[in-house]
């Protein structure tokens, strides 16, 4: 494993305790948390005002909705009140090897808190998830196609190729990277295999609208860290637990992944 | 002292609200509108006279929070 264990031993399944972190406006934590119990996990749901000690759990996972209004931008001010409570443990929690994931919401309080895609240690965003070209809210199943290599620990249960139907619901879900750095950007997040999800059509071939909701450049859905334990994504795989594939594979699968990674760390 | 923050897109950022707009007001029959740009006005108000440390922490209130440097550029404001 990349980083070494602390416990010597394996974790027991029961024991890994994920924290299903909630402010004002989030709503798809319940979803979140049954993926997780349902897998045999420890997950809780905790407010960030009543998170004590980030390193109390061995998951941090931030889920969907609309925190805190998405007043100023999506996700920005719900960022910001992590970073002014737990910034400095967050980027240790990371850089110790323990998962964060974000979903929908979640995966821009991630870009918006500078820790994806995470070239470098920083206290504002890189990247943003910006309006989608059809300036609406996009809401319906898409089909993503699993890209990555085995770095991001929430897909290595997913076969590289994979298509698995998964709902988008956002109005901000475009990926945009600084215009001066974007095409030396995009090449790293490919070259680094940071890439984890691309919308594609029914052929699995990389399309535009409406197979790609939001105009995202490379069609790109999810991403993750250099190292591979931070991940966000667009859609929503917590909706689509039971929706199995042709080949038995569904939005169960980024749970699971992530708790065997856990297991075995 | 009272400070107005505005903040809009970078050039050559794409703005599909402001499009939008703009086909809506074309509908509307404003045949000459050419250009819809959105902007975000902040007015805040904060205590000390101070101007320069006053802009100081604009900035910083910007940078931690209120603009995306990848999409957005702001102007400030100073209203007495």
């Amino acid at each position: 494993m990349p980083f070494g264990s602390i416990w010597g031993d394996s974790m027991d399944r029961s024991e890994i305790k994920v924290c299903v972190l909630r402010i004002e406006g989030t709503n798809n934590e319940d979803e979140m948390y049954y993926a997780f119990k349902r897998l045999g996990a420890s997950p809780e749901l905790v407010h960030l005002k009543d998170l004590k000690d980030i390193f109390d759990y061995n998951c941090l996972m931030i889920p969907g909705g609309f925190s805190a209004g998405d007043y100023v931008r999506a996700g920005a001010i719900f960022a910001s009140r992590i970073r002014a409570k737990i910034a400095n443990d967050l980027h240790r929690f990371i850089d110790e090897g323990w998962p964060v994931g974000g979903i929908c919401n979640g995966f821009q309080v991630l870009v918006e808190l500078g820790v994806l895609p995470g070239f470098k240690r920083m206290d504002y965003p890189d990247a943003c998830l910006f309006l989608n070209n059809s300036a609406r809210f996009e809401c319906r199943p898409t089909l993503l196609k699993h890209e990555n290599k085995g770095k991001c620990v929430f897909t290595r249960n997913i076969p590289k190729g994979e298509i698995m139907l998964v709902p988008s619901a956002h109005g901000e879900g475009k990926l945009l990277l600084p215009r001066e750095k974007e095409q030396e950007y995009f090449d790293r997040l490919f070259e680094n295999d940071q890439v984890v999800f691309r919308y594609v059509d029914k052929e699995g071939e990389y399309a535009g609208y409406p197979w790609n909701p939001n105009g995202s450049a490379h069609n790109i859905a999810g991403i993750c860290n250099e190292a591979g334990n931070v991940f966000g994504m667009m859609p929503h795989p917590e909706r689509a637990y039971f929706d199995k594939n042709k080949n038995g594979i569904s939005g169960m699968n980024v749970f699971e992944s992530v708790l065997k990674y856990i297991e075995e760390k | 002292m009272k400070v107005e923050i505005k903040v809009g897109l970078k050039e050559g950022i794409t703005d599909p609200e402001g499009l939008n707009i703009k086909k809506s007001l074309k509908l509307l029959g404003f045949d000459d509108v050419q250009n819809v740009e959105v902007k975000r006005s902040y007015v805040i108000e904060i205590s000390g006279k101070d101007e320069k440390k006053i802009r100081e922490d604009i900035d910083m209130m910007c940078k931690k929070l209120l603009i995306n440097p990848v999409i957005h550029d702001y102007e400030v404001e100073m209203i007495k």
